[in-house]
């Protein structure tokens, strides 16, 4: 089975710490900036820290944003982490409204700034916390199939994702009292707010899963 | 409550893992590589690599030792020592560092913490405080590795960091830095009272008891300990049995 995986090369910067994951795991990595890169790759990761209205920025001067929504609508697997999730969104509140992707309809807004006791909250949310299923929600044929709910990974987050439909959103954890979107999904295109690659063992069977998927028609 | 992070520190000069007392009398333990991979096989939640030496030669010689770490441990990795300015820290985060954590520099200049913070967030901005303590309830803030006094109150120092945006507080107590007797839980609480973001308790963890004092009565977000890793007095996965049995939430680690 090929494990070959193409990492949108954009200035993102997590992009050497999820290139090292890919590798580590077999992954036969090819970095891509060019749209014609991304109609020949068979699976597609959109990493991302920082800035949403700065990344679509230098997605647009790459002239990335049609081929990753064509990439997106093509069933093959496409995976967004942290930030290149958010990207997969309608738009963000960060600084402004900012269109993104619209790949899967939502929004992105802030974390609310006090806990459900009326505390005030720490912002950005970092650390690691433990994601549960959504309700209704299954994990199997994605990504989290082998994760258990209750496991725990890396987030370093200020803006949460707001998909329209709740069946998009497929795990969530808790933060001052508040349910936070970790991880959406549709079709195959699956996104996670906290960091695989930064999640040790349990972040590497993450990506090792979505090594493992292959297009869907 | 969210989980209390235990972080190893490795205080690294040259190509070599040292341990000192008091931030002094460095000793050298060996390969740092060989103890990360180690600490993070056995579930570590972040490493910290300090480069004990690079403020006093103007430079900081870890990029060559985060370049080999984040190729095969994959969790955030802090990195300080020596980093002067925001070009400093963009080298550092482009070795694969997640975070970079600034004494010296931040001291002699202080938006340095403003223009890394608007660079590349305030997550990535840790501020190191190297706290000595000059009466019953003030302690100073040094710089150079403990050498140096800077007449900066703490807790002062603390607030203002905060407000200029920094992410998150190194605080290490150089009175018990090496001692095993225990974090100075005044001059934590201290910090952790005046401002609203994490603190990393340093400096004098001799036991898991002392983890837990850190926690409940400091206030601590997270934990660095190093001789007790180090030494091999203690483990990461008896460490996190301990604090399950003291209620303290950390991450879980599958066996």
């Amino acid at each position: 089975m090929s494990r070959k995986v193409a990492l949108m090369d954009y200035g993102a910067g997590n992009l050497l710490n999820v290139r090292h994951a890919l590798e580590h795991l077999g992954a036969d990595v090819e970095l891509v900036n060019r749209p014609e890169q991304i109609c020949a790759a068979k699976r597609l990761v959109l990493p991302g820290v920082g800035a949403f209205a700065k990344a679509i920025q230098q997605l647009e001067q790459r002239q990335m944003v049609t081929p990753l929504q064509e990439f997106a609508a093509s069933g093959r697997p496409f995976l967004g982490i942290c930030l290149g999730m958010q990207l997969m969104l309608d738009e963000s509140d960060e600084f402004g409204t900012t269109a993104g992707l619209g790949i899967i309809s939502g929004r992105v807004e802030a974390i609310p700034p006090t806990s459900t006791d009326g505390e005030p909250l720490n912002v950005p949310h970092v650390g690691w916390s433990a994601i549960y299923p959504s309700t209704d929600a299954t994990w199997s044929g994605t990504p989290l199939e082998t994760t258990s709910p209750g496991e725990d990974f890396y987030f370093v987050h200020s803006l949460v994702a707001r998909p329209q439909q709740r069946s998009a959103i497929v795990a969530e954890c808790c933060y001052g009292g508040h349910r936070l979107t970790a991880a959406i999904a549709s079709g195959n295109c699956f996104g996670c707010q906290f960091h695989p690659e930064k999640s040790a063992a349990a972040g590497l069977k993450i990506i090792e899963h979505f090594l493992q998927m292959e297009r869907t028609e | 409550m969210t989980n209390i992070r235990l972080i190893p520190r490795l205080d690294i000069k040259g190509r070599h893992l040292i341990k000192g007392v008091h931030l002094e009398g460095l000793r050298k333990l060996g390969d740092p590589h060989q103890f990360a991979k180690r600490y993070y096989q056995q579930g570590a939640d972040e490493l910290l690599y300090m480069d004990a030496v690079a403020s006093l030669y103007g430079r900081n010689s870890l990029t060559e030792i985060v370049r080999q770490t984040v190729r095969d441990i994959f969790i955030p990795i802090t990195v300080g020592g020596g980093i002067r300015s925001a070009a400093d820290a963009r080298e550092i985060l482009l070795s694969g560092a997640d975070k970079v954590a600034i004494n010296t520099a931040a001291i002699l200049h202080p938006p340095l913490i403003e223009e890394i913070a608007r660079h590349f967030g305030s997550q990535c901005m840790v501020l190191s405080i190297e706290a000595k303590r000059v009466a019953d309830d003030r302690w100073e803030a040094y710089i150079d590795n403990g050498r140096e006094k800077t007449g900066r109150d703490v807790v002062a120092w603390a607030q203002e960091a905060a407000a200029r945006g920094a992410g998150e507080i190194l605080l290490t107590s150089i009175d018990r830095e090496g001692t095993r007797r225990g974090f100075d839980l005044e001059l934590i609480r201290a910090v952790t009272q005046s401002v609203r973001i994490p603190v990393i308790a340093s400096g004098g963890m001799g036991r898991v008891d002392h983890l837990a004092e850190a926690v409940r009565t400091g206030g601590a977000s997270a934990v660095a300990m190093a001789d007790i890793l180090h030494y091999g007095r203690t483990t990461l996965p008896e460490i996190r049995e301990s604090t399950a049995q003291l209620q303290i939430p950390t991450r879980k680690v599958a066996a």
